[in-house]
């Protein structure tokens, strides 16, 4: 069962007028794995990542998730097979309620999203859930308070309840960490441990730390291809890696 | 869109804490208290015909709030809506002799199709693009309103009947067509109310939030804002075929763009994504053009300079600031 691939990608390209941003990459997520995509400024990471989840769709290449092709499904479509995505800069809706963002991800299964001559209090009937996903991520004292009124780390602790609210099988976390302080960095590396049970997470990282941490494997981007593959440990003594990344080859670093 | 639509309803920080959940109740208890009154009363002070121009514009503004403010979807070409109900229910209580409801209903009802229609062409596009579009196709709206025999051209459809309601009230009578037409603009004020207290009004104001993330939740985002936009068409046909009725009279005024900006200026003045904003802004725009009638062209510019304090000064407009006054969240 562990060694099930859940995501996988063949042949991916994606290019930008004459610029190719990401070149014939392949990749393989394990089912049940935190699988980080790291790579230096440019590597095409955030290409990579608008790939796996359709937000662009590729030049030329495959998608497949669960065995099956969603290379040309739209973004909502795989959301409803149970693959959901984060952003980089955080997404919460910011005048609702800590509890309406949740409750929309919950919303879609009562199926009365489109009756618009019924009155929300059909809605309330998922408090109790929503409430007890905010409480998952520790927010759940700050459920009638307004998304734009939490502080960045707990706004960030919301979108992922929003999107553990879809009970995904497939999370795809874009820089989860982006922007924050080390304290706030403790708590959503903490958080993201947590939830993870179950779960599938593909993440977009730049701090290294909570790649360490976290992540099963590691792929690491360089102008758009795969420079290496693997755990933690392996991948951040590979020669290549440290260049990319320091800028100096591993001997240069070694006379230094 | 994000940078235009977060700023509605950007109150000081603070919690919907209950006790402001209460005052937030009594706030809307006491405007529906004083709709309500104004409602009731408003004949036996005012001339009729005037308090029914009044509610046509009002309902008018609250259907396109539901746009604005409610989806974050700015149209300019809301008056396609109004104008082209306005001839239709006009044609079909003339010439075919409908009797009024069903003559309001046709109106309504072919809002609603070409709102599909302009709808559908313009969710294609964001931001200013979208408002592009709405205008464009509203222009063509205006164009066949001009050449087409049956509107009369430049002297519009004139002489619409008022006709007997159900076969019984005599129309004609000012007081009965007052409390038809205050009915009518109440049935689609509380439907109004009722899209926006709904789940599909809480998926809109997800949209206007933040729409990647509502697509990302799994919404199909393309066609909640079609049907929002649908539901707006014809709430705006809803107004544009009563006002037929009230004046007996469509003009190409009612599909001509001007409508369209006035329609924006009366929301923005009374607040919009506020559910009252737009009924106080369509309360002073009309009054103040009939106040100032007297000094002909220059409404225009007390109007302008009237919405240029307004936008400077409380930018949330009326009641929106009102609602922050009073540190609340809807109102």
């Amino acid at each position: 069962m562990s060694d099930e691939i859940i995501l996988e990608a063949r042949k991916l390209t994606k290019s930008f007028g004459g610029f190719v941003a990401v070149n014939d990459v392949d990749l393989r997520i394990k089912r049940g794995a935190i699988h980080a995509i790291i790579g230096p400024n440019g590597a095409g990471k955030t290409t990579m990542f608008n790939l796996l989840t359709k937000f662009i769709t590729p030049t030329s290449g495959q998608i497949l998730f669960n065995g099956g092709d969603i290379t040309n499904k739209k973004p909502a479509e795989i959301a409803n097979m149970g693959v959901v995505r984060s952003f980089q800069i955080s997404a919460v809706f910011p005048h609702l309620t800590a509890l309406e963002n949740v409750r929309l991800a919950l919303q879609r299964s009562l199926g009365v999203s489109y009756q618009f001559w019924r009155s929300k209090s059909v809605l309330h009937d998922l408090d109790a859930k929503a409430l007890d996903q905010l409480d998952q991520v520790g927010l759940r004292e700050f459920a009638h308070l307004r998304a734009v009124e939490l502080p960045y780390g707990r706004k960030r602790a919301l979108e992922i309840a929003t999107t553990l609210g879809l009970e995904p099988e497939l999370m795809l976390l874009d820089e989860p960490t982006q922007g924050m302080g080390t304290e706030d960095v403790g708590a959503v590396t903490e958080l993201i441990g947590r939830v993870r049970e179950g779960r599938t997470i593909v993440m977009v990282e730049h701090n290294l730390g909570v790649v360490a941490e976290l992540a099963d494997t590691i792929t690491v981007l360089a102008r758009g291809e795969v420079l290496a593959e693997g755990p933690y440990s392996e991948v951040s003594k590979n020669p290549q890696v440290m260049e990319a990344y320091m800028g100096v080859s591993a001997d240069e670093e070694e006379m230094a | 869109m994000s940078n235009t639509t977060s700023e509605i309803g950007e109150f000081d920080a603070e919690a919907t804490s209950p006790e402001q959940k209460t005052r937030s109740r009594a706030a809307q208890f006491v405007f529906w208290g004083l709709l309500l009154a104004f409602l009731a009363a408003a004949p036996f002070f005012l001339y009729p015909v005037f308090v029914m121009q009044l509610l046509c514009f009002a309902l008018f503004a609250a259907a396109f709030n539901l746009l604005i403010g409610f989806t974050g979807l700015l149209s300019f070409g809301h008056a396609a809506f109004f104008g082209g109900a306005a001839y239709i229910a006009g044609h079909v209580l003339k010439v075919w002799g409908f009797p009024p409801i069903l003559g309001i209903v046709s109106g309504m009802l072919f809002a609603a199709a070409l709102g599909w229609v302009v709808g559908a062409l313009a969710i294609r596009r964001q931001g200013i693009y979208f408002a592009m579009i709405t205008l464009a196709l509203a222009q063509i709206v205006y164009f066949f309103a001009l050449q087409m025999p049956f509107t009369g051209g430049e002297d519009g459809l004139q002489g619409i009947p008022r006709g007997h309601l159900l076969g019984i009230f005599d129309l004609n009578d000012p007081f009965a067509m007052y409390y038809f037409v205050a009915a009518i603009f109440l049935v689609g004020f509380l439907a109004i109310y009722r899209i926006i207290h709904s789940p599909f009004g809480q998926v809109l104001q997800a949209i206007r939030e933040n729409e990647p993330r509502a697509l990302s939740l799994g919404y199909n985002v393309d066609r909640f804002k079609l049907l929002a936009f649908v539901l707006s068409a014809a709430l705006a046909g809803l107004a544009g075929s009563t006002k037929a009725m009230v004046f007996q009279f469509a003009s190409l005024t009612d599909a001509h763009w001007q409508m369209s900006g006035e329609v924006i200026l009366m929301t923005l003045l009374g607040g919009m994504g506020t559910i009252f904003g737009p009924v106080v802004g369509a309360f002073i725009v009309v009054t103040l053009q009939h106040v100032l009638s007297g000094i002909g062209s220059w409404v225009q510019v007390v109007i302008g300079a009237t919405f240029i304090a307004c936008v400077l000064l409380f930018r949330r407009g009326i009641v929106g600031e009102i609602a922050r006054l009073l540190r609340i969240s809807s109102l």
